[in-house]
C-alpha cells in the first residue's frame, strides 16, 4: 500500500523530502519505507541542518585513528599500543519527559557507542542543565536525572567521574542531559561498524525488541512542549544488567576475530544499524524480521524497524564461524539470533514471514549518502543590541563585598555538587585518582601502565549566548585549561551541540558562530574534533535555551606522577595568579545572578595569552615548581581561592589591587587565569620560570584556616565549606 | 595460599579485587565463573571472595538470586568445611541471603545510593581481621544503595556477645556516631563474621583502598588478614 503525503508529513518528513524518496525508489514508498526514511532523514540521524558546518571543524591530528563521523565514536592514539574511544551525546528530550529513564538510557546509549568499537568503558561524565533550583519541577527533574544516571552507571559498573551542572531559567522546560563515555582498547582489537562479504550472516544480539522508543529519533527532532508527555512511548526503558552482560559478551566475541562489523542500536534501531553498516561496507542485506526476538506478540514490521529498545547490537559474522560467537553469547545468557545475510547488491530487503515489506538502497538512507543536506539562513540576533548597550559603569561597586561572596557561594551552579556525585559510583574500576586528590579534570589511571587519562566537560552557555564566537572559544579553552591544571596534555575533543530550532535564523547564527569559535580554539590548543552529536530543537514556548556546545575533552598524562591537584597543601605557601587581572565583570555569575543583569558581553579572552598561560602551567608542573593549580572560572578569583582552600581547610590572605574595580578583581570572570600555590623556597625559581608571562603574587596561605581579604577577616574556611557543601541538599529539602 | 574470586554476570568489582590482590598484594588469584561448580583446587587455607556488583541485576533483592547459582552451592559447602569466605558489598548481601551470615541488608535509610569515603573501626576479638587490624580506624569507600545492616534483637545480641561485629562506621577519630553512619545500619555495623569466624562480610570496599596511585592503602590490612 502506497504511503500518502499526509502520512509522510505526520511522520516528520517535509513535502520535498517525500518527493526525493519517490525519486530514489522510482516509485511511491509504502508506509513502512516512509517511516524508515522519516527517522533516517530526521535531524537526529542525518545531521541535515548541521553537517555543512560540522565539516568546517578541525578534524585532523596525528593522534586520530579514525576521522570524525566515520565510526560510532572518536578513536585516538594514547601511545604504548593503546587507543582511547570517547564520545558525548545528548538525551535531552527523553529526560524532559521521563527524567529517570531518559537519563538512564542516555548513559546506556553512550557506553554502547564505545564498546561497539571494541573498547572497554572506564569512565563516564555528564553535563546537565536545569531551570532554577527553587522551582518544584526542577527539583523533580534533578532528582530523576541523577537517580537515572546513577541507576544505570552504578549497575553497569563504570565510574561516573566528573561533569558539570548549571541552573538557568532558559532550561526550565527543556533541560539538557549530555552523557560522555571514555573507553580504552588495545591496538588491533577495534571493530568497525561495517558489513560486507556476500552470504555472511547478520545477527541481532542482546535484548528482545519491544515497542519502546518507536520514533525516538523523530521525537528528538521537534520542539518540546507541555504536551510532550503524551509522547511517552517515545522514551526508551533501560536495563543496565543486560548491557553489562552485553559488554562482556561483545568484548569476548571480538577476541575470536570472527566479527566483520558491529553496530549498536540506538536511534532508529534496526533501520539505522542495517543501513549504516551496509552503506559503509557497500553491500546490502536481506533481513527476516519475523526472526527478531520480540517482547510482545504481533509487532508490525515498521514497529520492529523503528523500535529503539535498548541493549541491542547488530553483528555481521564471517560465514562458518558463527558457532564460536553463539557460544559466547549463550554463556552470558544473551539472545544471539541470525536474522539475515549480506548481499552483494547494495539494497536492504526486509521480509516478514516471506513477504517483502520494505526495499530500499542502503546508501540512500544515510548521512553522507542520500540523506538531504540543507543550508540554513542565519541572521545576527536582535538581542545583541541589548548586550552591546551594557555599560559596566552602570553597576556601582558594592560596599559589602563579603556579602556578595557569600551570595555567590550559595548559588547552586557554584556550590558543591556533593548531593549529586555521592549518588554515583565514582570509584568502581579503581582508576579514579580524584577521590583523595582532587584536580580540575578527572584523572583516571590505566592499570599496569604509568599512564593516566584526564577528561572534562565544559561549557558556560551564558558566554555563548552573549557572544557565540567567543563563547565557543571559551568552552574549548576552559576544557583545555582544566586538563592542563591537572597535569594532562589536551589531545582531542568530542562535542554535544545543544541549540534551539535551526529554522530560526537567529538560533542558526548562534550555531554557526559557536562552531567558528570552537574551531579557532581547537586549532590553537591542538585538539581536533573526533565526533559527537547535534541536538537541535531545544526550545519550548519560552524560546530557545542558551546555545550550549558542551565540550568533552580528553587529555593524556604519560606518567601518573605528573598529576597536579587543586588544593592548597601547606600553610605559609605563596599564592600566585598566572595571567592578567582585568577590569571585567561581563557575563559573570556576580553580574548575572547577584546584580540581575541578563544581557552583557562575554568576558574577555585572548587565545594567544590563553595558550601561553596553559603551556606555562604544564612546564611548572613538569619542573615541580608548584604545589597546586586551579583555574579561575565561574564565580571568579575568590571562588577559585575558596575551592583550593576547602579540601585541607587551609586559609588564605590576599591583597587586592586599587588599579581595577574590587568586584571585577574578586568576582570577574575574565579568562586565561590560573591560581597556583608555591613553596617559599621555590619563589625565585618560580618567578624566573614565569618571566615570559604575566603573573601576580596575591598573598599566602594561612595557618589558622582564616580567610583575609585586604587584611579584613572573611571568616573561617570550615564555615564556608559547611555551607558550600550543603547548598543543593538544603534547597532540595525546602 | 591463594584466592578465588567469583564472577557473577553482574559482578563489577571482580577485576578490581583481582588488581588489588595481584598488583598491590602480590597474591595468587583464580577467577571462578558462577555457572561452574568445581572448587577442588582450593583447600581450607584458601579464601573465596564474593566481589561487589549487581550479581544478577538485583531487580529482586540484592543477592537473592545469586545464592542459587551452582558455584554458590559449592561455596556454602566450602565454608561449612571451614574454608575462608569473604564477601564485599553485593558479596556481603549474597552471604546473608545464602544463610552463611545472619541478618539482611536493607535499603539505605536516606533511600539514595551513596558512594564516598567512610571511616570504620575494628573493636578487637578473636578473629583474624581483628588480630590484624588491631583497633585501628581505617578510611575505606562505600558504594551501595542497600547497605543498612539489620537483624532481630536476639541475633544482634549474639553477634555483639561473640565479637562477630568486625567493623563499625565511625568518624575520623574513631568515635562511633550517628553522623558517621552512611546508611542507618543498626549499631553502626559495617561488617560481620559468622560464629565459627571463617566467613566475613562487609559493605565498604577494601579493594578500592589498596593502591598508592589512589592515595589510600588502608584496605590492604583487611585483605592481608585473609591471606594468612
Amino acid at each position: 500500500m502506497q504511503a500518502t503525503l499526509d502520512q509522510a508529513i505526520k511522520l516528520g518528513l517535509r513535502e520535498e523530502e517525500f518527493e526525493a524518496i519517490k525519486k530514489v525508489l522510482g516509485r511511491t514508498p509504502n508506509f513502512t519505507e516512509t517511516a524508515m526514511y522519516s527517522v533516517m532523514w530526521s535531524e537526529h540521524c542525518s545531521y541535515k541542518n548541521s553537517i555543512k558546518w560540522l565539516k568546517t571543524l578541525p578534524r585532523d591530528g596525528e593522534r586520530l585513528l579514525v576521522k570524525a563521523g566515520e565510526e560510532n565514536a572518536g578513536l585516538v592514539d594514547i601511545g604504548d599500543g593503546m587507543g582511547c574511544v570517547f564520545k558525548i551525546e545528548s538525551h535531552n528530550h527523553p529526560s524532559a519527559i521521563e527524567p529517570f529513564q531518559g537519563a538512564a538510557t542516555g548513559v546506556g546509549g553512550i557506553h554502547r557507542d564505545i564498546f561497539t568499537m571494541g573498547a572497554r568503558p572506564i569512565a563516564s561524565l555528564n553535563s546537565l542543565r536545569f531551570g532554577k533550583l527553587e522551582n518544584p519541577k526542577t527539583k523533580h527533574l534533578l532528582k530523576g536525572v541523577v537517580k537515572g544516571i546513577g541507576h544505570y552507571g552504578n549497575c553497569f559498573g563504570v565510574p561516573t567521574v566528573g561533569g558539570e551542572i548549571y541552573f538557568e531559567d532558559c532550561y526550565q522546560t527543556n533541560p539538557l542531559v549530555n552523557a560522555m563515555s571514555v573507553g580504552i582498547v588495545k591496538a588491533g582489537d577495534t571493530v568497525s561498524a561495517t558489513s560486507y562479504g556476500e552470504g555472511n550472516p547478520v545477527f541481532i544480539v542482546g535484548a528482545a525488541t519491544g515497542k519502546d522508543g518507536i520514533g525516538g529519533a523523530s521525537f528528538a527532532s521537534a520542539d518540546i512542549s507541555e504536551n510532550s508527555a503524551e509522547q511517552l512511548p517515545s522514551v526508551q526503558v533501560g536495563d543496565p544488567f543486560e548491557e553489562k552482560k552485553l559488554l562482556e559478551a561483545c568484548l569476548e566475541a571480538i577476541q575470536t576475530r570472527s566479527i566483520i562489523g558491529m553496530q549498536d542500536m540506538g536511534a532508529a534501531g534496526i533501520t539505522c544499524s542495517t543501513s549504516e553498516m551496509s552503506a559503509k561496507g557497500e553491500h546490502g542485506m536481506i533481513i527476516h524480521l519475523d526472526k527478531v526476538p520480540t517482547r510482545q506478540a504481533n509487532m508490525k514490521a515498521w514497529e520492529m524497524l523503528l523500535s529503539e529498545s535498548q541493549e541491542r547490537m547488530l553483528v555481521v559474522i564471517k560465514k562458518g564461524e558463527e558457532q564460536g560467537i553463539i557460544d559466547i553469547f549463550t554463556k552470558w545468557d544473551i539472545h544471539c539470533v541470525q536474522i539475515g545475510e549480506v548481499t552483494k547488491e547494495p539494497i536492504l530487503k526486509f521480509y516478514m514471514h516471506d513477504e517483502l515489506v520494505a526495499e530500499v538502497p542502503a546508501e540512500s538512507m544515510v548521512l553522507g549518502g542520500g540523506a538531504p543536506v540543507y543550508e540554513r539562513e542565519y541572521t545576527r540576533p536582535a538581542y545583541f543590541d541589548k548586550i552591546e548597550a551594557f555599560d559596566s559603569a552602570s553597576i556601582p561597586v558594592p560596599s559589602d563585598l563579603l556579602g556578595v561572596a557569600k551570595q555567590l557561594a550559595n548559588l547552586p551552579s557554584i556550590a558543591s555538587k556533593r548531593w549529586v556525585y555521592e549518588q554515583y559510583d565514582s570509584m568502581v574500576g579503581i582508576g579514579t585518582t580524584n577521590t583523595n586528590a582532587p584536580s580540575d579534570a578527572s584523572v583516571i589511571r590505566l592499570h599496569n601502565t604509568e599512564k593516566a587519562l584526564a577528561a572534562t566537560t565544559d561549557c558556560n552557555s551564558r558566554y555563548v549566548f552573549a557572544d557565540p564566537y567567543k563563547g565557543g572559544m571559551i568552552a574549548v579553552s576552559e576544557a583545555a585549561r582544566n586538563l592542563v591544571c591537572s597535569g594532562a596534555t589536551p589531545v582531542a575533543i568530542t562535542n554535544c551541540l545543544n541549540f534551539g530550532n535551526p529554522y530560526n535564523p537567529e538560533v542558526y547564527y548562534q550555531f554557526v558562530y559557536a562552531l567558528k569559535g570552537m574551531s579557532d580554539a581547537c586549532l590553537k590548543h591542538g585538539t581536533p574534533v573526533t565526533g559527537g552529536n547535534v541536538s537541535f530543537y531545544n526550545q519550548s514556548e519560552d524560546g530557545p535555551v542558551y546555545p550550549t556546545p558542551t565540550i568533552g575533552m580528553l587529555g593524556v598524562l604519560d606518567s601518573i606522577n605528573d598529576k597536579m591537584t587543586l588544593d592548597f597543601k601547606t600553610t605559609d605557601s605563596l599564592i600566585y595568579m598566572l595571567g592578567t587581572h582585568k577590569d571585567d565583570i561581563h557575563c559573570s555569575d556576580y553580574l548575572h545572578h547577584i546584580c540581575g543583569v541578563t544581557h552583557s558581553p562575554a568576558p574577555s579572552i585572548d587565545l594567544e595569552e590563553e595558550f601561553a598561560v596553559q603551556q606555562k602551567v604544564l612546564s611548572l608542573i613538569k619542573n615541580k615548581l608548584i604545589l597546586s593549580a586551579h583555574d579561575v572560572a565561574d564565580g571568579g578569583l575568590f571562588i577559585t581561592l575558596l575551592e583550593s582552600a576547602m579540601p585541607n581547610g587551609i586559609g588564605f590572605a590576599i591583597q587586592t589591587s586599587d588599579a581595577i574595580r574590587k568586584d571585577a578583581y574578586l568576582f570577574g570572570e575574565a579568562q586565561s587565569r590560573v591560581v597556583v600555590s608555591v613553596a617559599k623556597e621555590h619563589q625565585a625559581a618560580f618567578e624566573a620560570h614565569c618571566a615570559a608571562i604575566a603573573f601576580d603574587l596575591l598573598g599566602t596561605t594561612t595557618a589558622s584556616g582564616a580567610i583575609e581579604i585586604d587584611a579584613a577577616s572573611w571568616g573561617a574556611v570550615a564555615d564556608w565549606k559547611n555551607n558550600y557543601d550543603s547548598v543543593i541538599e538544603n534547597q532540595l529539602a525546602s | 595460599m591463594k584466592f578465588g574470586v567469583i564472577v557473577f554476570p553482574g559482578s563489577n568489582c571482580d577485576r578490581d579485587m583481582l588488581h588489588a590482590l595481584q598488583d598491590d598484594l602480590q597474591q595468587e588469584v583464580i577467577m571462578l565463573w558462577h555457572k561452574d561448580s568445581d572448587l577442588s583446587m582450593f583447600t581450607t587455607d584458601d579464601c573465596i571472595i564474593l566481589p561487589g556488583g549487581f550479581s544478577y541485576g538485583d531487580y529482586l533483592r540484592c543477592g537473592a538470586l545469586a545464592r542459587f547459582s551452582p558455584m554458590m552451592e559449592q561455596v556454602i559447602a566450602f565454608a561449612n568445611r571451614g574454608g575462608k569466605v569473604f564477601g564485599v558489598c553485593n558479596g556481603f548481601q549474597i552471604l546473608c541471603e545464602s544463610g552463611l551470615l545472619p541478618g539482611v541488608l536493607l535499603q539505605n535509610d536516606h533511600q539514595k545510593f551513596v558512594c564516598k569515603n567512610v571511616y570504620i573501626k575494628n573493636e578487637g576479638g578473636d578473629n583474624r581481621i581483628a588480630q590484624k587490624i588491631a583497633q585501628k580506624t581505617l578510611k575505606i569507600p562505600v558504594a551501595h544503595g542497600e547497605g543498612r545492616y539489620f537483624a532481630d534483637d536476639a541475633t544482634i545480641a549474639s553477634l555483639e556477645a561473640n565479637h562477630q561485629v568486625i567493623f563499625r562506621y565511625c568518624d575520623e577519630q574513631g568515635n562511633v556516631t550517628k553522623e558517621s553512619n552512611p546508611n542507618g545500619a543498626i549499631n553502626n555495623i559495617a561488617g560481620i563474621c559468622n560464629s565459627t569466624k571463617n566467613v566475613f562480610g562487609m559493605m565498604p570496599h577494601p579493594e578500592r583502598a589498596c593502591s598508592d596511585a589512589l592515595h589510600n592503602i588502608d584496605g590492604r590490612a583487611i585483605l592481608q588478614a585473609l591471606s594468612n
